[in-house]
Formats: structure tokens, sequence, C-alpha cells
């Protein structure tokens, strides 16, 4: 039986801002699964809904075998939530907000000292335990928040952009120890996040949601296998010139199709490196800045289901979108 | 027993929290003694007029400034709960089994408990400067049971208000707006008979009033019949503000 099932999920804010649009998906026990896309998708209030933050407009979901509007609270004690932004108490030391947490759980005594310790101990905070959480770096935080989010031990965990604003080393150590934490726990994880690279390297399973529907799910490799060849980008000075070269482009043989963003042109080719030439001779005439070739990654996979680049899109999602705060 | 397990748990959490900033504890200590010693100053001469019960002003003003702590020290207690919505850990909380009722009982219990701290400061300061207290230990415990009445109404009005207008300037601007006028339409520094009418009319359907005649007649040991109508008026106050927090805290809930 799936751990996470959601059916048909909707969620309107008053605007009427339409921030879900009716997703489904289902997550397996000990998956962790991405839901990917830009700022303003949807990914926040699909996790608040889940994590029985949320009402839904329409449609349900059930986590853990319980539905989380009819019996949110046997769904709360299933779960355990980092949100998007650190929420630990600042005046309290590390030790402190990790108890206090557990307490609220129903953890007393013995267990939850000895839990709160062991998760301290994992997570690298055994040394900084008695420091107030002001002191805190950002990565600390972070580790702090993920340790608040398992002190009870939870079957599943929601993660929301947990690495949103760390920088790149705190990131990956955050992720190994997402990962390592998810194999040793046996925890499913549903995270969101819009860095392309980290659903791509950590995630089993990729759900692509854009303007609050998914647009393609399923692990990286079969994502990207479905995007057969090589892109080769070519970048032009100006969108005008972007869009004469892809008409030039559109005729040119073997190429599959053409997307045009902004000042570049991605064209799909069954083998780039080949190609390039004939490109180069087809647009004879139309002055080219730059030619670079990729092999296929989630950003094509984005790019070719939604016909838009994943950065125009994040830089266009409107961070009020449904969402309560930044 | 989950509800007072969870709102010992959150209640613990916030007054940690404000233990860990000495200048917020300084300030809620020192600032109720300033204010008798600045009113009791300003006011001394007053009770050569009719009314006051009394020759020593400070005897007067000491449970009247209780009162007027509880309700100041209450009145911004929707900030916490604001802070802890911006900041994301009122989800972080909600997502745990914790009572909802706890969770939003929190913010309230931690004023009250504070104010039990501010009012003792004063009427322990007001004792020291000469005034008698004729109701003794019992009557020093209904000034401060008045003032946690007081002070949880004002906590849950303040907390339903901030789940309301979601802004911290509003709540500053809307609660000075109804509590300085409550402060002074009421015998806290002035003995009714020196009112005007209309004020003693109006402090009749005054909470603030309410309080502030249960905690005198507490302080100066009058017969408990006197305590009677305002403690019940003052109970059933405290009530209805929680219940309007509580539905506010519903709605909020619902809404999101």
């Amino acid at each position: 039986m799936s751990i996470i099932d959601v059916e048909a999920l909707k969620k309107t804010y008053p605007g009427p801002v339409e921030a879900v649009r009716g997703i489904s998906f289902s997550v397996e026990p000990g998956e962790i699964f991405a839901l990917l896309g830009p700022n303003g998708a949807g990914k926040s209030s699909t996790v608040r809904m889940l994590a029985t933050l949320a009402r839904p407009t329409a449609g349900r979901a059930a986590v853990a075998g319980h539905d989380t509007v009819r019996e949110a609270a046997a769904v709360r004690r299933e779960i355990g939530y980092v949100a998007q932004s650190s929420t630990v108490d600042e005046q309290l030391t590390g030790r402190e907000n990790l108890r206090l947490q557990g307490r609220l759980f129903g953890l007393r005594g013995d267990a939850l000292r000895t839990r709160a310790d062991a998760l301290l101990d994992l997570l690298g905070l055994k040394e900084a335990a008695g420091r107030l959480a002001r002191t805190y770096s950002g990565g600390m935080r972070r580790r702090l928040d993920l340790a608040m989010g398992l002190i009870h031990r939870p079957r599943v965990l929601f993660l929301d952009e947990p690495s949103a604003g760390l920088d790149p080393e705190s990131r990956s150590t955050l992720w190994t120890e997402v990962t390592r934490l998810a194999r040793e726990e046996g925890i499913t994880v549903l995270l969101t996040t819009h860095y392309l690279e980290e659903a791509d390297r950590y995630a089993g399973r990729v759900a692509i949601i854009d303007r609050g529907r998914i647009v393609a799910e399923g692990t990286p490799d079969d994502l990207k296998a479905r995007l057969e060849g090589d892109a080769v980008s070519i970048r032009f000075r100006e969108p005008s010139l972007a869009r004469e070269g892809d008409v030039r482009l559109t005729r040119l043989a073997g190429v599959r199709g053409t997307i045009i963003d902004d000042t570049v042109v991605h064209v799909r080719v069954p083998d780039g490196a080949r190609a390039i030439p004939a490109i180069v001779t087809a647009l004879d005439g139309v002055p080219i800045e730059e030619v670079t070739m990729s092999r296929p990654s989630l950003d094509e996979v984005y790019l070719s289901v939604t016909g838009r680049s994943f950065e125009e899109a994040d830089a266009a999602g409107e961070p009020s979108n449904g969402k309560t705060r930044k | 027993m989950t509800f007072l397990r969870d709102l010992s748990t959150l209640t613990g959490r916030l007054l940690l929290r404000n233990f860990r900033m000495p200048a917020f504890l300084v300030i809620s200590i020192v600032q109720p003694i300033i204010w008798l010693l600045l009113f009791g100053q300003l006011f001394s001469g007053v009770t050569r007029l009719a009314g006051f019960g009394t020759d020593n002003y400070m005897e007067f003003l000491a449970p009247g400034l209780a009162i007027m702590s509880a309700l100041f020290g209450s009145a911004y207690s929707g900030m916490a709960l604001l802070m802890d919505h911006d900041r994301a850990i009122l989800d972080r909380l909600l997502v745990t089994p914790a009572s909802r009722g706890a969770v939003i009982g929190a913010y309230v219990a931690q004023s009250g408990l504070t104010v039990i701290v501010q009012a003792s400061v004063i009427l322990v300061v007001g004792m020291l400067l000469g005034a008698d207290i004729g109701g003794g230990v019992a009557g020093f415990l209904v000034v401060l049971v008045a003032g946690s009445l007081l002070g949880a109404g004002f906590g849950a009005l303040s907390n339903a208000l901030a789940l309301h207008v979601m802004r911290h300037d509003a709540i500053i601007a809307i609660m000075n707006f109804i509590i300085l006028p409550l402060t002074f339409l009421s015998s806290m520094m002035m003995a009714p008979s020196g009112m005007p009418d209309w004020i003693r009319f109006a402090a009749g359907f005054n909470p603030v009033n309410w309080a502030v005649e249960l905690a005198r007649a507490a302080f100066f040991g009058s017969a408990p019949g006197a305590l009677l109508v305002p403690a019940a008026a003052l109970v059933l106050f405290t009530l209805v503000c929680v219940l309007i927090a509580v539905r506010s805290f519903q709605r909020f809930m619902a809404k999101a």
C-alpha cells in the first residue's frame, strides 16, 4: 500500500489564486520523492495540505493510511515537517528546542533525553547543543530543524525546500544526512526543491510540477530517457535574431524540435557533435554569440514539458502566489 | 489531560524565551515600580477629597496599579503569537499532535503568569511605601486573581486581534486605542465619588473597573459580599474573551 496517496488535490486561495489545480500521485514506503518546480508552482501548498496545515479545496490525500482532513490527528503522529524557513526558537538552546518538540509528541524522561542526544550527535550538533540557537549558522539551524522533524521517529518526513538559502557545502552535508537518515530509520521522504540537480541526484522519483499541475513523473533517468539525443543551444545577441535563427533551424534535416527562450534557441538532435557544423552553416548570415551542447538533464526535461526554461519560470513565479510566507 | 500537559510545555517555552532576554525582565519588573512612584507622588494630595476610603493614597493606588500592570502586560500578548506565525514556528507546533487549544492558550497563559509577577511586585513595593493591606494574605491573593482574570481576558482579545489583522503595528495601535480610555474610565486612580456622573456611569460597564473594584475591596479587606458582583462580572468577561480567541483560532485554521 502506498504511504502517501494523493487524488485530484486542489487548493484555491482567495483572489482567486489556483495554487494547486488537481494533482495526483502516490509514494511508496521508503522512497525519496521530489516535487520539482519553480517558485510559485504549487509545491509548498501541496506539502502544507499533506502535512494537515492547509485544507484542500477539493480532492483528497491520505498519509500513512489516514485521511489528512478527517483524521488529521492520526496523520500528525506519523509525520515530521520541516518548513521552508528555519523555525528554531532563537532564545532556546539546541537541546531545549529539540526536547520541547519531543514533549509535544508525548516523549518524556529517559526516552526523550536519549532520542534527543542521539539526534544531536547524528546531526553534528553535539558540541553546540548547549548554546542558544541564536548563535547557530544557517546550516546548523537547518540541521536542528531536521532533528526536530525527526524527534518522534516519524514514518513520513516532509521537507519543504530543505536546502534553500544554504551555501553549497552545507547543502551537500544536509543531503548526505537526509539520505542516510531516510535509509537508517526507514523513513519515506517527500521533499520540494527548485534545484534541478538536487532532485536529479538525491530523489528516487521526481514529479515535475508547473503552474499547479504535475507535468511529468518518473525516476530522473526515466525522465531524461524520454528526451532522445542531445540538446544544442545557440545564443544570439537579440531575441529577434533568435527568432530568425529558429525559423531556419526548424527546416534543418534531423532536427526533432526547437524551443526559443529569449535570446537562446534550443535544438534537439540525435547526435549533437555531428549536427553542429550543419547548424552553423544553416545560420550563415545570422550572427551567433555562443553554441553549447548538453546531454539531457532535468533542466531540459522541464523545458520540453513546459515549453519554458526553468530559470525563466522561477523568476516569473510570484512569491505571493499561494504562499503565506517566503 | 493532554491539554494541560501541552499547555505547560508550550507556556514553559514562552516563559523560557522571555527569561533569556534580561532587558525584557528588568523592564517588566521596574516599569510597575516607576508607575507606583510617579503616580503616587503626582496624586498624593488627592485623598483630601472624599470617597477614597483611606487617607493614604498609596493604599488606594497599589491595587489599582496592580490591575493596570495586568492590563498593559497582556494587551500586546498577540505580538508573540504573530511573531511565531511569521517565523513559521506556529506551523511547526500545529503539525504536532499537541492540543490546538494549548497552542493558542499558551500565549494567554504566559501573559497571565507574567501579570502575577508584576502585580506582586507592585503590591509589595506599595506596602513598603506605607500601604496597609487590610485584606491580609487572602486579599493579596485575590488581587492577583483579579489581575490574572483581566490579563487572560485582554491577552485572549489581543491574540484574537492578531489572528485577524496579522500586523504588529495594527495590534499596537488598536490595543492602545482601547486600553488607555479603559484605564481612565475606571476608579484606578480616582475614587468614584470624585468622578463626573457620565464617567461613573461608563465605568459600570468597564471590565477594567470591575477588576479594580474587586482588587481594591480585597486589598482593603472589605466584606466578602462586596467582592461578589465585580468577581462574577469579571469571570464572565474573561470567559467571553477566551471564547472569542478560540473562535478566531478555529477560523484562522479553517482558512489555511
